[in-house]
């Protein structure tokens, strides 16, 4: 048979099969260079502000064009503030909907009426979401402000996390759902035939048994909110300085970027793009994470199938 | 004894109860979202306004006919690039389940996957409109085409892994050569499943408005000229959203409620098309 290939002439055939061969392993390299490109051009690029501030630029808190000293302090707190805030308030509601659609409501109407809903949420662009935050949630939290006696920004911290919480929500409750539906069901079973209620079978058993699968949905969602840049850029009042509280105005890692990148120049223009490494990093690291938990747990649940 | 079972139940409706407030709590935020956009959207849409250029401020009328041909055009450019290689990287991945380059590869996907869209703007800028020193369609394009591809790499690996080997083996075994047997044969079998994923990274870009801040930029006229900045609906929302005027207001929900349409039916088509292929094997 080896010997038969031998003999053959290098026909069109074998021309073009090495052709299709090498197109797709360019298509796979291409792949990796982008992302190298990616990482290599923030980092060139934002070089200058790296020689001009070096590590001082992470928790000096100016940001000063005028005088061409920067510092990120302030958008890191607002990333981190804003992110945490709204994936802290949508916590409940993403395992409130995990266990509901993984344990209680598996299939029918209305399992496949949420589980479409919620699809929809995760679908609609993040430019509506800050339009309707704009128009809607806005003055709800100023007049909410004014009751509780604060500046009435309407915008700011609070309400930016506010919107990352309802947009966040979807990826870590799918994430959810599905780990939830992995549980083996011998297991839940055995927990039911010692007298254990649902409710302490969901404690006890489900949970404890899809925790770290839950933990890497809310990874993710934190990835998404750490990154996401429309609505918030919308919501968050555009201040670069370091917020004093829930309520005041800030900036993101992303919304500085976005509200300034435009008209920069210079070192203004090299700091926002190390600003850009920094929030490529950050998330880079979160997905890794997030993905490898779930990775593992796949392989694990597979195994025991298996 | 009595009493601790019953305190027991008592729990477990309770929870029960309130495990059911919270999902129907957290998708309140979406009918609202749906339900002011058709209400604001529906009352500025007419046929003028989808087929007339914006107009300045103080004058009456215009629309956003420029933003939706554009967001048509950055989709086709976003797509010349990014569906074959997508397509083909994810051939490489499903013949070549192990290997260091397909690991590789994998995790480069998830890293793209997670990266911000505002980043891959900025690198945009950098590639293309700082060295042509203008804003440009072209640009945008491919911003938004390294935003697609992870979603067409993954869904066409995920396909050709379900595709049976035997279909493979019985076109190798009539003497069908290697790349005619995956065109011919595996990838017409997985077609549906991978166009249902080409339709989701669509929809994922449609509605993005980051990375196009700085390299689409956005046109209040018509333009054809992949080298000149390009309108789109998503920026178009934006700088009316952020305007101070009232009238403008009313367009970004007008615009919304097209944009919501577009991204939403693209959405729906590809999920019919998902669970119509289900069946077939």
């Amino acid at each position: 048979m080896a010997a038969m290939k031998n003999d053959r002439p290098t026909s069109i055939v074998d021309k073009s099969e090495k052709r299709f061969t090498a197109c797709l392993a360019i298509s796979a390299i291409i792949i990796v260079v982008l992302l190298l490109a990616v990482f290599f051009t923030l980092l060139v690029t934002s070089i200058p502000a790296i020689k001009a501030f070096g590590i001082g630029f992470l928790y000096s808190k100016d940001w000063n064009p005028a005088l061409e000293k920067f510092g990120a302090l302030p958008f890191l707190v607002g990333t981190l503030l804003t992110s945490f805030l709204g994936l802290l308030l949508s916590i409940p509601f993403s395992i409130g909907i995990s266990v509901f659609l993984g344990e209680y409501c598996k299939e029918g109407p209305i399992s496949t009426f949420l589980r479409s809903a919620i699809e929809v949420l995760a679908g609609i662009p993040s430019v509506i979401y800050g339009l309707w935050g704009l128009f809607l949630l806005m003055p709800i939290i100023r007049s909410l402000e004014t009751m509780i006696g604060v500046a009435p920004h309407g915008v700011g911290i609070f309400t930016s996390a506010l919107i990352l919480a309802i947009m966040v929500i979807p990826f870590s409750a799918s994430i959810g759902r599905e780990v939830i539906t992995l549980v083996p069901s011998d297991l839940k079973e055995a927990a039911y035939s010692l007298g254990a209620t649902r409710f302490e079978v969901i404690k006890n058993v489900v949970i404890p048994y899809a925790r770290s699968g839950i933990i890497a949905g809310i990874l993710l969602a934190l990835g998404r909110a750490i990154g996401e840049t429309m609505a918030v850029t919308m919501l968050i009042g555009n201040s670069n300085f370091l917020p004093t509280s829930l309520f005041s105005p800030a900036n993101t890692m992303a919304s500085v970027i976005a509200n300034e990148f435009a008209e920069a120049t210079g070192t203004t223009a090299s700091s926002l793009i190390f600003v850009g490494l920094v929030l490529f990093l950050v998330t880079t690291l979160v997905n890794i994470v997030g993905n490898f938990i779930i990775k593992k747990i796949s392989i694990e649940s597979s195994r025991e199938v298996g | 004894m009595e009493g601790h079972v019953r305190g027991r139940i008592i729990k477990d409706t309770i929870f029960k109860s309130l495990v059911m407030c919270l999902s129907f709590v957290a998708i309140l935020p979406l009918l609202l979202i749906l339900y002011y956009i058709t209400k604001n959207g529906i009352a500025v849409i007419n046929w003028e306004f989808l087929t007339t250029l914006p107009r300045p401020i103080g004058e009456a009328g215009g629309g956003i006919y420029n933003a939706i041909v554009g967001t048509i055009q950055l989709i086709i450019l976003s797509s010349i690039f990014s569906i074959p290689v997508g397509i083909a990287a994810g051939i490489y991945l499903s013949e070549r389940k192990e290997g260091k380059l397909s690991e590789l590869v994998r995790l480069c996907v998830v890293v793209l996957q997670g990266t911000p869209s505002i980043v891959i703007g900025i690198v945009a800028y950098l590639w293309i409109v700082a060295p042509f020193q203008s804003f440009s369609a072209l640009s945008g394009g491919i911003a938004l085409s390294i935003m697609m591809l992870p979603v067409i790499i993954k869904t066409t690996e995920e396909t050709l892994k379900l595709i049976p080997y035997h279909l493979k083996e019985a076109s190798l075994a009539l003497g069908v050569p290697y790349h005619r047997t995956i065109l011919k044969v595996v990838l017409p079998a997985g077609l549906t499943n991978i166009l249902t994923g080409i339709l989701l990274s669509v929809a994922r870009i449609t509605g993005e408005t980051a990375p196009l801040l700085f390299t689409a930029f956005g046109n209040q006229f018509m333009n054809y000229n992949i080298f000149k900045p390009i309108d789109s609906l998503p920026y178009r929302i934006f700088y009316y959203a952020m305007s101070p005027y009232p009238e403008w207001h009313t367009f970004a929900w007008g615009a919304s409620f097209i944009l919501v349409v577009m991204v939403l039916g693209l959405n729906l088509t590809a999920r019919g098309l998902a669970s119509k292929w289900k069946v077939q094997f």
